[in-house]
Protein backbone atom coordinates (compact mmCIF):
# COMPACT_ATOMS: atom_id res chain seq x y z
CA UNK A 1 0.00 0.00 0.00
CA UNK A 2 1.27 3.65 -0.67
CA UNK A 3 1.86 5.72 2.29
CA UNK A 4 1.97 9.55 2.38
CA UNK A 5 4.74 11.61 4.06
CA UNK A 6 2.58 12.10 7.19
CA UNK A 7 2.26 8.13 7.96
CA UNK A 8 4.51 7.78 10.82
CA UNK A 9 2.63 11.16 12.49
CA UNK A 10 -1.00 8.85 12.18
CA UNK A 11 0.79 5.76 13.47
CA UNK A 12 1.77 8.15 16.39
CA UNK A 13 -0.94 9.50 16.78
CA UNK A 14 -2.39 6.02 17.39
CA UNK A 15 -4.82 6.27 14.33
CA UNK A 16 -6.70 3.41 12.74
CA UNK A 17 -5.42 3.35 9.27
CA UNK A 18 -7.47 1.95 6.38
CA UNK A 19 -6.73 1.12 2.85
CA UNK A 20 -8.08 3.68 0.46
CA UNK A 21 -7.81 3.06 -2.83
CA UNK A 22 -4.41 1.91 -2.35
CA UNK A 23 -3.44 4.46 0.20
CA UNK A 24 -3.09 3.88 4.20
CA UNK A 25 -4.88 6.30 5.80
CA UNK A 26 -6.13 7.51 8.50
CA UNK A 27 -9.80 6.58 9.22
CA UNK A 28 -9.91 8.15 12.46
CA UNK A 29 -7.48 8.77 15.37
CA UNK A 30 -9.79 8.74 18.34
CA UNK A 31 -13.41 9.08 17.26
CA UNK A 32 -15.06 9.91 14.51
CA UNK A 33 -17.64 12.49 15.67
CA UNK A 34 -15.20 14.20 18.06
CA UNK A 35 -13.08 14.61 14.99
CA UNK A 36 -16.06 16.33 13.14
CA UNK A 37 -17.61 18.56 16.18
CA UNK A 38 -14.01 19.66 16.33
CA UNK A 39 -13.87 20.95 12.25
CA UNK A 40 -17.03 22.60 13.19
CA UNK A 41 -16.62 24.16 16.51
CA UNK A 42 -12.27 24.84 16.03
CA UNK A 43 -9.88 23.41 13.78
CA UNK A 44 -9.38 19.84 11.99
CA UNK A 45 -6.52 19.09 10.34
CA UNK A 46 -6.30 16.61 7.63
CA UNK A 47 -3.69 14.86 5.46
CA UNK A 48 -5.41 14.58 1.98
CA UNK A 49 -1.66 13.61 0.14
CA UNK A 50 -3.50 10.76 -1.72
CA UNK A 51 -5.31 13.07 -3.77
CA UNK A 52 -3.62 13.59 -7.25
CA UNK A 53 -1.96 16.84 -8.60
CA UNK A 54 -1.61 17.62 -12.05
CA UNK A 55 -0.15 20.23 -13.58
CA UNK A 56 -1.09 21.64 -17.17
CA UNK A 57 1.01 24.28 -18.55
CA UNK A 58 1.53 25.65 -22.15
CA UNK A 59 -0.36 28.62 -24.19
CA UNK A 60 -2.98 26.27 -24.81
CA UNK A 61 -3.81 24.86 -21.34
CA UNK A 62 -6.62 27.30 -20.93
CA UNK A 63 -8.45 26.22 -24.37
CA UNK A 64 -7.65 22.03 -23.44
CA UNK A 65 -9.04 22.73 -20.07
CA UNK A 66 -12.01 24.43 -21.38
CA UNK A 67 -12.68 21.83 -24.38
CA UNK A 68 -12.30 19.00 -20.83
CA UNK A 69 -14.60 21.05 -18.41
CA UNK A 70 -18.03 22.16 -18.32
CA UNK A 71 -17.32 25.34 -16.69
CA UNK A 72 -15.37 28.62 -18.60
CA UNK A 73 -11.89 28.84 -17.60
CA UNK A 74 -11.58 31.60 -19.45
CA UNK A 75 -13.59 32.99 -16.55
CA UNK A 76 -11.01 31.99 -13.60
CA UNK A 77 -8.30 34.68 -13.06
CA UNK A 78 -4.85 34.53 -11.90
CA UNK A 79 -4.50 32.79 -8.44
CA UNK A 80 -7.88 31.80 -8.37
CA UNK A 81 -10.01 28.52 -8.55
CA UNK A 82 -12.91 26.46 -9.85
CA UNK A 83 -14.67 23.39 -8.93
CA UNK A 84 -15.86 22.07 -12.31
CA UNK A 85 -16.41 18.66 -13.68
CA UNK A 86 -14.90 16.32 -16.70
CA UNK A 87 -17.69 14.70 -18.89
CA UNK A 88 -17.72 11.88 -21.32
CA UNK A 89 -19.76 12.37 -24.65
CA UNK A 90 -22.26 10.96 -23.08
CA UNK A 91 -22.63 13.88 -20.77
CA UNK A 92 -21.25 11.10 -17.67
CA UNK A 93 -19.40 12.68 -15.27
CA UNK A 94 -15.51 11.14 -15.70
CA UNK A 95 -14.35 13.28 -12.34
CA UNK A 96 -15.51 16.06 -10.30
CA UNK A 97 -12.15 18.58 -9.40
CA UNK A 98 -10.83 21.76 -8.50
CA UNK A 99 -8.85 23.93 -11.42
CA UNK A 100 -6.29 26.40 -10.08
CA UNK A 101 -5.03 28.91 -12.42
CA UNK A 102 -1.64 29.49 -10.53
CA UNK A 103 -0.25 31.82 -13.63
CA UNK A 104 -1.88 32.72 -17.18
CA UNK A 105 -0.37 29.35 -18.71
CA UNK A 106 -0.24 27.24 -15.78
CA UNK A 107 -3.36 25.17 -13.75
CA UNK A 108 -2.70 22.71 -10.54
CA UNK A 109 -5.09 20.05 -11.40
CA UNK A 110 -6.38 18.42 -8.01
CA UNK A 111 -7.77 14.57 -8.58
CA UNK A 112 -9.76 12.46 -7.02
CA UNK A 113 -7.40 9.58 -5.55
CA UNK A 114 -9.30 6.62 -7.07
CA UNK A 115 -9.93 8.35 -10.67
CA UNK A 116 -5.83 9.54 -10.80
CA UNK A 117 -4.34 7.53 -13.03
CA UNK A 118 -7.33 7.84 -15.43
CA UNK A 119 -7.45 11.60 -15.21
CA UNK A 120 -4.25 12.16 -16.26
CA UNK A 121 -4.59 9.71 -18.91
CA UNK A 122 -7.81 11.44 -19.77
CA UNK A 123 -6.01 14.84 -19.61
CA UNK A 124 -2.98 14.02 -21.28
CA UNK A 125 -4.82 12.26 -24.26
CA UNK A 126 -6.61 15.83 -24.88
CA UNK A 127 -3.94 17.91 -24.63
CA UNK A 128 -4.43 20.48 -27.77
CA UNK A 129 -1.36 22.13 -28.77
CA UNK A 130 1.78 22.43 -27.10
CA UNK A 131 0.03 21.76 -23.47
CA UNK A 132 2.19 19.63 -21.06
CA UNK A 133 0.38 17.37 -18.42
CA UNK A 134 2.43 16.58 -15.81
CA UNK A 135 1.89 14.41 -12.72
CA UNK A 136 3.14 16.28 -9.83
CA UNK A 137 1.89 14.22 -7.03
CA UNK A 138 4.51 12.02 -6.49
CA UNK A 139 6.55 13.39 -3.38
CA UNK A 140 4.23 16.16 -2.66
CA UNK A 141 1.71 16.72 0.09
CA UNK A 142 -1.85 17.83 0.90
CA UNK A 143 -2.74 19.11 4.43
CA UNK A 144 -6.17 20.58 4.92
CA UNK A 145 -6.69 23.12 8.02
CA UNK A 146 -10.60 23.10 8.09
CA UNK A 147 -12.62 25.05 10.59
CA UNK A 148 -13.32 28.53 12.22
CA UNK A 149 -10.03 28.93 13.36
CA UNK A 150 -8.21 27.72 10.46
CA UNK A 151 -6.89 31.47 9.27
CA UNK A 152 -5.53 33.01 13.17
CA UNK A 153 -3.86 29.42 13.31
CA UNK A 154 -2.31 29.38 9.86
CA UNK A 155 -1.34 33.40 9.57
CA UNK A 156 0.59 32.65 13.05
CA UNK A 157 2.28 29.80 11.45
CA UNK A 158 2.59 30.86 8.31
CA UNK A 159 3.31 34.71 9.17
CA UNK A 160 0.99 35.75 6.38
CA UNK A 161 -2.51 37.51 6.20
CA UNK A 162 -4.14 34.24 4.84
CA UNK A 163 -7.71 35.55 6.06
CA UNK A 164 -7.86 37.76 3.40
CA UNK A 165 -7.13 35.51 0.86
CA UNK A 166 -11.13 35.14 -0.78
CA UNK A 167 -13.01 32.08 -1.14
CA UNK A 168 -11.54 29.84 -4.15
CA UNK A 169 -8.45 32.25 -4.43
CA UNK A 170 -4.71 30.31 -3.95
CA UNK A 171 -1.07 31.99 -3.57
CA UNK A 172 2.25 30.53 -3.66
CA UNK A 173 4.30 30.11 -0.40
CA UNK A 174 7.64 30.94 -2.17
CA UNK A 175 9.78 29.74 1.24
CA UNK A 176 8.33 25.91 0.58
CA UNK A 177 9.83 25.94 -2.90
CA UNK A 178 8.52 26.15 -6.61
CA UNK A 179 4.25 25.48 -6.53
CA UNK A 180 3.86 25.25 -3.14
CA UNK A 181 0.66 27.08 -2.24
CA UNK A 182 -2.46 27.82 -0.08
CA UNK A 183 -5.61 27.81 -1.46
CA UNK A 184 -9.03 28.79 0.33
CA UNK A 185 -10.58 25.21 -0.49
CA UNK A 186 -11.82 22.49 1.06
CA UNK A 187 -14.45 19.56 1.09
CA UNK A 188 -16.22 20.27 4.63
CA UNK A 189 -18.13 22.94 3.42
CA UNK A 190 -17.27 25.70 6.09
CA UNK A 191 -14.15 27.83 6.47
CA UNK A 192 -10.94 26.59 5.28
CA UNK A 193 -7.51 25.81 3.82
CA UNK A 194 -5.64 23.64 1.46
CA UNK A 195 -1.57 23.50 1.54
CA UNK A 196 -0.02 21.93 -1.45
CA UNK A 197 3.49 21.58 -0.61
CA UNK A 198 6.38 19.49 -1.18
CA UNK A 199 7.10 16.40 1.13
CA UNK A 200 9.98 17.73 2.89
CA UNK A 201 7.89 20.20 4.31
CA UNK A 202 4.41 18.16 5.13
CA UNK A 203 5.86 17.01 8.57
CA UNK A 204 6.83 20.49 9.77
CA UNK A 205 3.49 22.27 8.76
CA UNK A 206 1.73 19.34 10.82
CA UNK A 207 3.43 19.87 13.73
CA UNK A 208 3.47 23.41 13.57
CA UNK A 209 -0.58 23.78 13.28
CA UNK A 210 -1.45 20.70 15.97
CA UNK A 211 1.18 22.27 18.49
CA UNK A 212 -0.45 25.36 17.84
CA UNK A 213 -4.31 24.52 17.58
CA UNK A 214 -4.55 21.69 20.35
CA UNK A 215 -4.41 24.24 22.85
CA UNK A 216 -7.81 25.95 20.21
CA UNK A 217 -9.87 22.38 20.24
CA UNK A 218 -8.21 21.71 17.35
CA UNK A 219 -7.71 17.77 16.09
CA UNK A 220 -6.58 15.26 13.19
CA UNK A 221 -8.87 13.96 11.03
CA UNK A 222 -9.52 11.31 9.91
CA UNK A 223 -11.32 10.03 6.47
CA UNK A 224 -14.19 8.66 8.37
CA UNK A 225 -14.71 12.46 9.48
CA UNK A 226 -14.15 13.73 6.06
CA UNK A 227 -16.54 12.06 5.07
CA UNK A 228 -18.90 12.87 7.27
CA UNK A 229 -18.41 16.52 7.31
CA UNK A 230 -19.03 16.12 3.47
CA UNK A 231 -22.27 14.13 3.53
CA UNK A 232 -23.29 17.31 5.87
CA UNK A 233 -22.43 20.17 3.82
CA UNK A 234 -24.45 18.30 0.65
CA UNK A 235 -21.02 17.49 -0.92
CA UNK A 236 -20.96 14.87 -3.38
CA UNK A 237 -18.31 12.00 -3.55
CA UNK A 238 -16.88 10.62 -6.87
CA UNK A 239 -17.38 7.04 -7.49
CA UNK A 240 -20.17 6.73 -4.43
CA UNK A 241 -22.58 9.97 -5.32
CA UNK A 242 -21.90 10.02 -8.95
CA UNK A 243 -20.40 8.20 -11.82
CA UNK A 244 -19.61 7.70 -15.71
CA UNK A 245 -23.44 6.89 -15.83
CA UNK A 246 -24.23 9.92 -14.08
CA UNK A 247 -24.95 13.31 -15.86
CA UNK A 248 -24.67 16.92 -13.81
CA UNK A 249 -28.21 17.55 -14.32
CA UNK A 250 -29.11 14.36 -12.39
CA UNK A 251 -26.76 15.25 -9.58
CA UNK A 252 -27.66 18.73 -9.35
CA UNK A 253 -24.16 20.26 -10.43
CA UNK A 254 -25.71 21.71 -13.40
CA UNK A 255 -24.92 25.30 -11.98
CA UNK A 256 -21.29 24.27 -12.89
CA UNK A 257 -21.94 24.21 -16.44
CA UNK A 258 -21.91 27.60 -18.90
CA UNK A 259 -24.03 26.45 -20.72
CA UNK A 260 -23.20 29.70 -23.28
CA UNK A 261 -19.67 27.95 -24.25
CA UNK A 262 -19.97 26.88 -27.65
CA UNK A 263 -18.27 23.60 -26.89
CA UNK A 264 -17.32 21.48 -24.68
CA UNK A 265 -16.99 17.37 -24.80
CA UNK A 266 -20.67 16.17 -23.45
CA UNK A 267 -22.15 19.36 -24.48
CA UNK A 268 -24.39 17.43 -26.96
CA UNK A 269 -25.64 14.91 -24.86
CA UNK A 270 -26.20 17.87 -22.03
CA UNK A 271 -28.48 20.10 -23.83
CA UNK A 272 -30.06 16.97 -25.18
CA UNK A 273 -30.77 15.94 -21.29
CA UNK A 274 -31.87 19.83 -20.66
CA UNK A 275 -34.52 19.53 -23.94
CA UNK A 276 -35.64 16.47 -22.87
CA UNK A 277 -35.37 15.65 -18.71
CA UNK A 278 -33.79 13.32 -16.90
CA UNK A 279 -35.06 10.37 -14.96
CA UNK A 280 -33.62 10.95 -11.58
CA UNK A 281 -32.68 13.59 -9.29
CA UNK A 282 -30.51 13.62 -6.62
CA UNK A 283 -31.54 14.76 -3.11
CA UNK A 284 -30.79 15.13 0.91
CA UNK A 285 -33.18 13.86 2.88
CA UNK A 286 -33.16 13.80 6.69
CA UNK A 287 -35.15 11.91 9.54
CA UNK A 288 -35.87 13.20 12.67
CA UNK A 289 -34.24 9.85 14.31
CA UNK A 290 -34.05 6.10 13.40
CA UNK A 291 -30.96 3.99 11.79
CA UNK A 292 -28.51 5.43 9.54
CA UNK A 293 -29.18 5.60 5.82
CA UNK A 294 -26.77 3.16 4.46
CA UNK A 295 -25.44 3.41 0.12
CA UNK A 296 -27.89 1.16 -1.77
CA UNK A 297 -31.33 1.59 0.46
CA UNK A 298 -34.32 1.42 -1.35
CA UNK A 299 -36.06 5.18 -1.20
CA UNK A 300 -39.99 4.73 -1.47
CA UNK A 301 -42.97 7.35 -1.93
CA UNK A 302 -44.91 8.00 0.79
CA UNK A 303 -48.31 9.52 -0.54
CA UNK A 304 -50.10 8.89 -4.08
CA UNK A 305 -50.55 6.35 -6.38
CA UNK A 306 -46.94 5.10 -6.07
CA UNK A 307 -47.03 4.75 -2.34
CA UNK A 308 -44.61 1.87 -0.88
CA UNK A 309 -43.24 1.71 -4.26
CA UNK A 310 -39.49 1.74 -5.09
CA UNK A 311 -39.03 5.94 -6.54
CA UNK A 312 -35.13 5.94 -5.48
CA UNK A 313 -31.91 4.97 -3.75
CA UNK A 314 -29.60 6.03 -1.06
CA UNK A 315 -25.93 6.86 -2.09
CA UNK A 316 -24.68 8.34 1.24
CA UNK A 317 -25.46 8.89 4.78
CA UNK A 318 -24.41 9.15 7.83
CA UNK A 319 -25.56 10.46 11.87
CA UNK A 320 -24.84 14.90 12.03
CA UNK A 321 -23.46 15.35 15.44
CA UNK A 322 -24.14 18.96 14.91
CA UNK A 323 -27.72 18.75 13.69
CA UNK A 324 -27.91 15.35 15.57
CA UNK A 325 -30.38 13.37 13.28
CA UNK A 326 -29.60 11.06 10.61
CA UNK A 327 -29.02 12.51 7.38
CA UNK A 328 -29.11 10.82 3.43
CA UNK A 329 -28.65 11.58 -0.25
CA UNK A 330 -29.45 9.64 -2.66
CA UNK A 331 -31.58 9.99 -6.35
CA UNK A 332 -35.37 9.44 -6.74
CA UNK A 333 -37.64 10.10 -9.90
CA UNK A 334 -37.67 13.79 -10.44
CA UNK A 335 -42.12 14.10 -9.28
CA UNK A 336 -40.01 12.73 -5.76
CA UNK A 337 -37.61 15.09 -5.57
CA UNK A 338 -39.26 18.08 -4.27
CA UNK A 339 -38.43 19.95 -0.46
CA UNK A 340 -40.71 18.75 1.65
CA UNK A 341 -41.36 15.34 0.29
CA UNK A 342 -41.89 12.62 2.18
CA UNK A 343 -39.73 9.13 1.45
CA UNK A 344 -39.13 6.07 3.06
CA UNK A 345 -36.67 3.62 3.65
CA UNK A 346 -37.16 -0.07 5.57
CA UNK A 347 -34.30 -1.07 7.58
CA UNK A 348 -34.85 -4.22 9.10
CA UNK A 349 -38.21 -4.58 8.37
CA UNK A 350 -39.28 -1.27 9.93
CA UNK A 351 -40.27 1.35 7.86
CA UNK A 352 -38.78 4.70 8.67
CA UNK A 353 -39.69 8.14 7.28
CA UNK A 354 -37.72 11.30 6.27
CA UNK A 355 -38.66 14.39 4.63
CA UNK A 356 -36.58 15.71 1.38
CA UNK A 357 -34.53 19.28 1.88
CA UNK A 358 -32.59 21.44 0.21
CA UNK A 359 -28.81 20.97 0.83
CA UNK A 360 -26.29 21.61 2.37
CA UNK A 361 -27.68 20.28 5.61
CA UNK A 362 -25.39 22.27 7.84
CA UNK A 363 -25.84 25.68 6.75
CA UNK A 364 -24.44 27.48 9.29
CA UNK A 365 -21.06 29.87 9.54
CA UNK A 366 -20.86 30.14 5.71
CA UNK A 367 -19.87 33.69 5.88
CA UNK A 368 -18.40 34.75 2.18
CA UNK A 369 -15.69 36.42 2.23
CA UNK A 370 -15.48 38.72 -0.58
CA UNK A 371 -14.17 37.70 -3.33
CA UNK A 372 -11.16 39.62 -3.24
CA UNK A 373 -8.37 39.46 -6.43
CA UNK A 374 -5.09 40.29 -5.77
CA UNK A 375 -4.60 37.55 -3.39
CA UNK A 376 -1.45 38.25 -0.43
CA UNK A 377 1.85 35.82 -1.09
CA UNK A 378 3.03 33.95 1.82
CA UNK A 379 6.69 34.62 2.19
CA UNK A 380 7.70 32.85 5.55
CA UNK A 381 7.23 29.67 7.72
CA UNK A 382 8.69 30.18 11.31
CA UNK B 1 -11.18 -2.57 35.01
CA UNK B 2 -11.96 -3.42 31.31
CA UNK B 3 -13.56 -6.90 31.76
CA UNK B 4 -14.69 -7.03 35.32
CA UNK B 5 -14.38 -10.54 36.76
CA UNK B 6 -18.33 -10.41 38.44
CA UNK B 7 -19.65 -10.57 34.63
CA UNK B 8 -19.84 -13.97 32.63
CA UNK B 9 -18.83 -13.26 28.52
CA UNK B 10 -19.86 -14.47 25.24
CA UNK B 11 -17.32 -15.06 22.20
CA UNK B 12 -19.72 -12.89 20.61
CA UNK B 13 -18.16 -9.43 22.83
CA UNK B 14 -21.75 -9.65 25.05
CA UNK B 15 -21.85 -9.45 28.62
CA UNK B 16 -24.05 -10.95 31.36
CA UNK B 17 -24.60 -10.12 34.91
CA UNK B 18 -26.77 -12.47 36.91
CA UNK B 19 -29.31 -10.11 38.55
CA UNK B 20 -32.24 -12.14 40.96
CA UNK B 21 -34.55 -13.64 38.20
CA UNK B 22 -32.94 -12.06 35.43
CA UNK B 23 -29.75 -11.44 33.06
CA UNK B 24 -28.83 -8.28 32.66
CA UNK B 25 -26.76 -7.90 28.84
CA UNK B 26 -24.82 -5.27 27.48
CA UNK B 27 -21.77 -5.53 24.84
CA UNK B 28 -17.78 -4.92 26.38
CA UNK B 29 -14.77 -2.44 26.41
CA UNK B 30 -13.51 -4.16 23.64
CA UNK B 31 -16.63 -4.54 21.73
CA UNK B 32 -17.41 -0.51 22.15
CA UNK B 33 -13.87 0.22 21.14
CA UNK B 34 -14.54 -1.40 17.93
CA UNK B 35 -17.70 -0.11 17.18
CA UNK B 36 -16.65 3.32 18.07
CA UNK B 37 -19.25 6.72 17.66
CA UNK B 38 -22.94 4.76 18.29
CA UNK B 39 -25.95 6.71 17.00
CA UNK B 40 -28.31 4.16 16.90
CA UNK B 41 -29.82 0.95 19.34
CA UNK B 42 -32.81 -0.97 18.46
CA UNK B 43 -33.47 -2.93 21.19
CA UNK B 44 -35.90 -5.82 21.33
CA UNK B 45 -39.81 -5.62 22.34
CA UNK B 46 -40.13 -7.15 26.58
CA UNK B 47 -41.43 -10.44 25.72
CA UNK B 48 -39.56 -11.37 23.18
CA UNK B 49 -38.56 -14.70 23.12
CA UNK B 50 -35.16 -15.56 22.51
CA UNK B 51 -32.49 -18.20 22.03
CA UNK B 52 -29.17 -18.22 22.93
CA UNK B 53 -26.91 -16.73 20.33
CA UNK B 54 -29.85 -15.16 17.98
CA UNK B 55 -29.26 -11.46 17.21
CA UNK B 56 -31.51 -10.05 19.85
CA UNK B 57 -30.50 -6.00 19.07
CA UNK B 58 -28.73 -3.65 16.66
CA UNK B 59 -26.43 -0.91 17.35
CA UNK B 60 -25.29 1.17 15.06
CA UNK B 61 -22.21 3.26 14.46
CA UNK B 62 -21.47 5.90 12.21
CA UNK B 63 -19.70 3.21 10.23
CA UNK B 64 -21.96 0.13 10.24
CA UNK B 65 -24.67 -1.78 12.09
CA UNK B 66 -23.94 -4.47 13.91
CA UNK B 67 -26.13 -7.76 15.93
CA UNK B 68 -26.34 -8.30 19.37
CA UNK B 69 -26.71 -11.68 20.17
CA UNK B 70 -28.41 -13.01 23.47
CA UNK B 71 -26.26 -14.94 25.47
CA UNK B 72 -28.18 -17.22 27.03
CA UNK B 73 -32.04 -18.16 25.97
CA UNK B 74 -35.44 -16.83 27.45
CA UNK B 75 -37.84 -14.08 27.36
CA UNK B 76 -36.81 -10.45 27.15
CA UNK B 77 -37.98 -8.94 31.05
CA UNK B 78 -37.19 -5.13 30.36
CA UNK B 79 -35.13 -3.04 28.00
CA UNK B 80 -32.58 -0.18 28.81
CA UNK B 81 -34.84 3.12 26.90
CA UNK B 82 -31.39 4.98 28.09
CA UNK B 83 -29.46 3.83 25.14
CA UNK B 84 -32.19 4.16 22.60
CA UNK B 85 -32.59 8.16 23.47
CA UNK B 86 -28.50 8.41 24.17
CA UNK B 87 -26.56 6.05 22.13
CA UNK B 88 -23.54 7.20 23.09
CA UNK B 89 -23.82 6.33 26.49
CA UNK B 90 -22.90 2.71 25.75
CA UNK B 91 -19.37 4.05 24.81
CA UNK B 92 -19.32 6.15 28.01
CA UNK B 93 -20.52 3.87 30.44
CA UNK B 94 -20.62 -0.04 28.76
CA UNK B 95 -21.22 -2.25 32.09
CA UNK B 96 -23.09 0.20 33.58
CA UNK B 97 -26.21 3.07 32.22
CA UNK B 98 -25.08 1.35 29.00
CA UNK B 99 -26.37 -1.85 29.45
CA UNK B 100 -29.11 -3.13 26.71
CA UNK B 101 -31.75 -5.62 28.07
CA UNK B 102 -32.26 -7.94 30.49
CA UNK B 103 -33.52 -11.66 30.00
CA UNK B 104 -35.51 -13.98 31.89
CA UNK B 105 -33.38 -17.16 31.55
CA UNK B 106 -35.49 -20.15 30.42
CA UNK B 107 -32.69 -22.33 31.91
CA UNK B 108 -29.69 -21.63 34.12
CA UNK B 109 -27.55 -24.31 32.31
CA UNK B 110 -26.61 -22.26 29.24
CA UNK B 111 -24.79 -20.17 31.93
CA UNK B 112 -21.80 -21.99 32.17
CA UNK B 113 -21.09 -21.90 28.46
CA UNK B 114 -20.01 -18.44 28.72
CA UNK B 115 -16.85 -16.90 29.65
CA UNK B 116 -15.44 -15.60 32.63
CA UNK B 117 -13.34 -12.17 32.41
CA UNK B 118 -10.12 -14.12 32.53
CA UNK B 119 -11.32 -16.50 29.73
CA UNK B 120 -12.48 -13.65 27.72
CA UNK B 121 -9.55 -11.74 27.46
CA UNK B 122 -7.38 -14.70 26.75
CA UNK B 123 -9.51 -14.80 23.65
CA UNK B 124 -9.33 -10.93 23.05
CA UNK B 125 -5.30 -11.28 23.01
CA UNK B 126 -5.21 -15.04 20.79
CA UNK B 127 -7.38 -13.19 17.85
CA UNK B 128 -9.04 -10.23 17.41
CA UNK B 129 -6.66 -7.69 19.26
CA UNK B 130 -4.28 -6.31 16.56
Amino acid sequence: MQKTALYERHRQLGAKMTDFHGWEMPLYYTSILEEHKAVREALGLFDISHMGQVLVTGPDAVTTLNHLVVSDMTQVGKERACYTLMLNERGGIVDDLILYRLGEAEWLVIVNCATHAADVEWLTGHAQGGTTVADISEGRAILAVQGPRASRVLEEILDAKVAGLGRFAIAPIRTMGPDACIARTGYTGGAGFELFVPNAHAKRVWDAVLTMAKPLGALPIGLGARDTLRVEAGLRLYGTDMDAQTSPIEAGLDWTVAWNKTAFLGREALLRQQREGVARKFVGFEMSQGPVPRAGLELAAVSGKAAGLKVGAVTSGTYSPILNKPLGMGYVEPAYAAVGTPLAMTVRNQRHTGTVVKLPFWKGERTQPALTSGAPTVERLT
Amino acid sequence: MAYPSELLYTKTHEWARRDGEEAVVGITTHAQEELRDIVFVELPKAGRAVKQGEAAAVIESVKAAFDIYAPVSGTIARVNEAVSKSPQVINQDCYGVGWLFAIRPSSQQEFTTLLSSGAYEKQLQAGTHQ
